[in-house]
C-alpha cells in the first residue's frame, strides 16, 4: 500500500478516533478506562510538545509548570466544594485562619474553567517572548525551564498551609455536586476528555498544515533566515510555546479529575522530562503519534510496575532507548514504514 | 512424528501424575478442601527517592506472612502476599490501591510511609470500601474508618518524651523541625506540654525539606541556649543537621538533644559516629530486652542479613500483618466492615510488648521508650513509658 503523507495522517487521525470513541470504551472495563483517562491527560502535554519541540525546536522541560497549574486550579476547586463551608482540611493544621485572598476566585467553577485556558496565555507569552528575544535558544532554553519547574516545587511545598505543601491536595469526590469518584464518574469524564483531546489534535494538525506551520518548520531548521526575512520569530515562538502551555494546563485540569489528587510532584523536573520522553517515544513529528505515546509508556508504567514492583523502571528505561535507538522518530515512523507513506 | 512410543508417553504421564498426586493428596486430608489463598496487599515505594526508607517495610511485612503460613495461615487460608509499588508519587500510591482492590481483591493492605501517601490512598479506600494497615508514626489529626494506625501518633511520643526531658535537666526547649505537617504539628503540641511543665520555649524554627544548611538555625540555637533541643528534622536533613551540631559544640553534652523521628535505619544513613549521644523517643528500639525482640531481630537476621537493622516503622508494619490476622481471626471473616469492628481491643504481644487497637478511633495504644544513641549505631533505653492512649485529636 502506497499513500501520500496526507492520506497517512488523515489515517492517523481516524483510527486514533475509532480507539478513543470506540475500540477502548467497548473493550474496557471501569478501571482500565480510568488508567487510560489518566494517561490521555498526559497526552495533551505531548501534543503540545510535539508543536513546540518537533516542529519548532522549542525543548521546553518546564512543561510540568503549566501541567501543574491546570491540576491545581481544578483541584483548588473541587477541594473548596469538598470542604464548604470549612476551610480546606490542611489549611486547618497549618493554621491558616482565611482562606487565601488568591484562593477566592476558585469558588467558581467558570472562573475556574475560564482560568485554566486563559492564565496560561500571558505567562507563558511574557516569560518565552522575553527570552526569545534575547535570542536564547537550545539547551539553555530548556535549562530555563527546567530551573522554573524546580524553583516552583519548592515553593509549592513551603507554603503548606495555602497549597497544601508536599501533600498536595487531595480528597475531593464531586463537581458541582456530581459524584466523579465512582465508575459513572469516571466514565463522564473520559467522553469530556476525549473531545477536548479530539479538538485538540485536530487544530493542532490544521495549525501544522496552515501557513503558519511551514513557518514553525523554518523557524526550527534556519532562524536567522526566516528573521532576515522580516519575520518577529520571537513572536512565531512564544506563540507556538503558549499554545503548548495551555494545553499542558487543560491536561493537568483533567488529570486532577481523573486521579483525584494534584500533588507537586506534577509541576517537578521528573514529569516534565516524563512528558518530553512521552513525544519521543510516541514521535515527536506526529500530533497523533504523541497521544499513541503517552497511551503506550502510560500503560507500559502501570503494567510493568504491577507485574514486576521492583524492577519495572529498568524495563521502562530499556523501552526508552531501544525507542531513540531503533526509531529516532518514534513509533509514528513505525507506522509510516508499514503502510509506506511517502515523506 | 517423535520417537516416544505412545506407551512410554503413557508411562511417563502417569508417573508425573502420580507425583503430583502425592502431595496433593497429604493437603486435602489436612483440609478437606484446599483452601484457596487469602491476598494481602503490600503497598510502599520500592522505586524512587522514599524507597531507602520504606522497602525494609515489605520485609518485615513478608516475614510475618510467612511466619503465620508456616503455623497454618488464617481462617486455614494461606496469605499470598501482592507487593504494589507507590514509586515514592503519590498519584501512583491511589492508582496502585486502586489496583489492589479493584483488580486484585485484596482483602486488605498494609502500607504507605509518608502522609502524604495516605492522604493520596484514603478516598480510594472510601470508595473501594478497603482497609489499610498504616504502620509509621505520624502527626494525627486524622480518624479514618478504612485506617487501622499501628504505630504511634504525635501525642503519643511528643509528649512523654517533653515530659522526661523537663525532668532530666533545665526546662528550656529550643524546637527545630523541618517544614512540613509532622514537625509543625509535633511542635503545636510541644508547646502546651512545656509550659504546663513550667518550662520555656526559647525557639521555633523550620528548614524545608531536605535542606543541608543549618548554620543560621544552630547559630541561633547557640544564642538562645536551651537545655533541650526537640528536633524533628527528617531525611538526609539529619545528615547535615547531625554534623552541624557536633561541629558546632553542640555534642550532646552539656544541651541534649531528642528527635522523635530519628530510629535505627535513620542512624544507618546518618552515620552512627554522627549520632551517637544524642536521644530518640520510639515505640521501638531494636534493644529491647524482651523474649519477643530478641526472636523477632534474630529471625529478621537470619532472613535479610546479619547486618540488618530494625527499626520503629519495620516492626509496626510486622505487626500491622498480625494485628489483621487477629482481627480476622475474632471475626470468623475478612469481610473488611466486621475485620474493622473486631479489630476493636485487639491485644498483640508484639517486640515492643502488648501493643492494644483502640476501642474507637483506630489508632493503638501502646509503651514509648527514649534510647540514647551508642556508637554501635544502637540505643541505650533510658526510659520506658507506661501504656499510653492514642490520642490523635489532641485538645491543646
Amino acid at each position: 500500500m502506497n499513500i501520500s503523507a496526507k492520506q497517512g495522517e488523515r489515517f492517523a487521525h481516524a483510527g486514533l478516533a475509532l480507539l478513543l470513541l470506540g475500540l477502548l470504551p467497548l473493550a474496557l472495563g471501569p478501571y482500565w478506562l480510568n488508567l487510560v483517562g489518566k494517561y490521555l491527560a498526559f497526552s495533551f502535554v505531548a501534543v503540545g510538545i510535539v508543536l513546540a519541540w518537533g516542529y519548532c525546536g522549542i525543548l521546553s522541560l518546564g512543561q510540568g509548570v503549566f501541567f501543574g497549574f491546570g491540576g491545581y486550579a481544578m483541584a483548588m476547586f473541587l477541594k473548596l466544594e469538598a470542604s464548604a463551608p470549612e476551610l480546606p482540611d490542611f489549611m486547618v493544621w497549618s493554621s491558616v485562619e482565611k482562606l487565601p485572598f488568591w484562593w477566592e476566585p476558585y469558588s467558581s467553577l467558570t472562573v475556574t474553567i475560564a482560568s485554566i485556558f486563559l492564565v496560561p496565555i500571558p505567562v507563558a507569552f511574557i516569560f518565552a517572548y522575553a527570552i526569545f528575544r534575547k535570542r536564547v535558544s537550545g539547551v539553555y532554553f530548556a535549562i530555563v525551564t527546567i530551573a522554573l519547574s524546580m524553583t516552583l516545587v519548592v515553593l509549592n511545598i513551603g507554603q503548606q498551609g495555602e497549597t497544601g505543601g508536599a501533600n498536595g491536595i487531595t480528597d475531593f469526590s464531586t463537581l458541582l455536586g456530581f459524584d466523579i469518584i465512582n465508575d459513572a464518574g469516571k466514565v463522564a469524564i473520559y467522553w469530556v476528555e476525549v473531545v477536548l483531546l479530539l479538538t485538540a489534535t485536530t487544530l493542532a494538525a490544521l495549525l501544522l498544515h496552515s501557513r503558519f506551520g511551514k513557518l514553525l518548520i523554518a523557524v526550527r531548521d534556519r532562524e536567522d533566515r526566516v528573521r532576515f526575512s522580516g519575520f518577529d520569530t520571537a513572536m512565531i515562538k512564544a506563540f507556538i510555546f503558549t499554545v503548548s502551555a495551555v494545553l499542558s494546563s487543560v491536561g493537568g485540569a483533567m488529570f486532577a479529575l481523573q486521579a483525584g489528587l494534584v500533588t507537586p510532584s506534577l509541576i517537578g523536573a521528573v514529569t516534565s522530562v516524563e512528558l518530553v520522553i512521552y513525544a519521543a517515544v510516541g514521535g515527536r513529528l506526529s500530533v497523533v503519534g504523541a497521544v499513541i505515546g503517552a497511551l503506550l509508556v502510560g500503560f507500559m508504567k502501570s503494567y510493568l510496575s504491577e507485574h514486576f514492583p521492583e524492577i519495572w523502571l529498568f524495563f521502562l528505561g530499556g523501552m526508552f532507548i531501544f525507542v531513540v535507538w531503533v526509531l529516532p522518530n518514534g513509533l509514528a515512523d513505525l507506522f509510516r514504514k508499514i503502510l509506506r507513506v511517502k515523506a | 512424528m517423535s520417537k516416544i512410543s505412545r506407551r512410554r508417553f503413557m508411562q511417563i504421564s502417569g508417573s508425573l501424575v502420580a507425583a503430583g498426586a502425592i502431595p496433593g493428596a497429604g493437603l486435602l486430608t489436612k483440609s478437606s478442601f484446599a483452601a484457596e489463598p487469602i491476598k494481602l496487599g503490600l503497598l510502599h515505594s520500592l522505586t524512587g527517592t522514599i524507597a531507602i526508607a520504606e522497602a525494609a517495610l515489605v520485609e518485615a511485612e513478608k516475614m510475618a506472612i510467612d511466619e503465620i503460613n508456616a503455623a497454618g495461615g488464617v481462617l486455614g487460608r494461606m496469605i499470598d502476599p501482592v507487593v504494589a509499588d507507590g514509586a515514592s508519587d503519590w498519584p501512583t500510591f491511589a492508582e496502585k490501591t486502586k489496583q489492589l482492590l479493584q483488580r486484585d481483591k485484596v482483602a486488605a493492605i498494609v502500607g504507605c510511609y509518608t502522609s502524604a501517601s495516605r492522604k493520596a490512598v484514603l478516598p480510594v479506600l472510601k470508595q473501594s470500601k478497603g482497609l489499610l494497615y498504616y504502620p509509621t508514626y505520624y502527626e494525627g489529626q486524622e480518624e479514618d474508618k478504612h485506617v487501622i494506625y499501628t504505630s504511634q501518633e504525635a501525642t503519643q511520643s511528643v509528649i512523654s518524651a517533653i515530659e522526661w526531658m523537663a525532668k532530666q535537666q533545665g526546662k528550656t526547649f529550643f524546637l527545630v523541625g523541618s517544614d512540613y505537617i509532622y514537625p509543625r504539628t509535633c511542635n503545636k503540641i510541644a508547646k502546651p506540654t512545656v509550659a504546663r511543665l513550667g518550662g520555656k520555649v526559647v525557639g521555633e524554627e523550620y528548614a524545608p525539606l531536605g535542606h543541608t544548611e543549618f548554620s543560621s538555625i544552630i547559630n541561633k540555637i547557640k544564642a538562645a541556649k536551651p537545655d533541650w533541643i526537640y528536633s524533628t528534622v527528617v531525611g538526609g536533613s539529619n545528615v547535615a543537621f547531625y554534623k552541624q551540631l557536633k561541629a558546632a559544640g553542640l555534642d550532646g553534652g552539656k544541651q541534649k538533644l531528642l528527635s522523635t523521628v530519628v530510629s535505627e535505619n535513620e542512624i544507618d544513613g546518618i552515620g552512627k559516629e554522627n549520632a551517637v549521644g544524642y536521644y530518640a523517643c520510639m515505640g521501638y528500639f531494636q534493644s529491647i530486652k524482651s523474649p519477643e525482640n530478641e526472636k523477632f531481630v534474630k529471625a529478621i537476621k537470619a532472613k535479610y542479613g546479619q547486618d540488618r537493622v530494625v527499626g520503629d516503622p519495620m516492626e509496626c508494619a510486622y505487626n500491622s500483618v498480625y494485628l489483621w490476622k487477629m482481627a480476622v481471626e475474632k471475626a470468623k471473616s475478612f469481610d473488611v466492615d466486621k475485620v474493622t469492628a473486631a479489630s476493636s481491643g485487639i491485644e498483640f504481644s508484639a517486640p515492643e510488648g502488648k501493643v492494644t487497637v483502640h476501642k474507637t478511633n483506630h489508632h493503638v495504644s501502646k509503651k514509648v521508650r527514649i534510647g540514647r544513641a551508642r556508637a554501635d549505631g544502637q540505643f541505650d533505653i533510658v526510659h520506658e513509658s507506661g501504656v499510653i492512649e492514642p490520642n490523635p485529636f489532641p485538645k491543646l
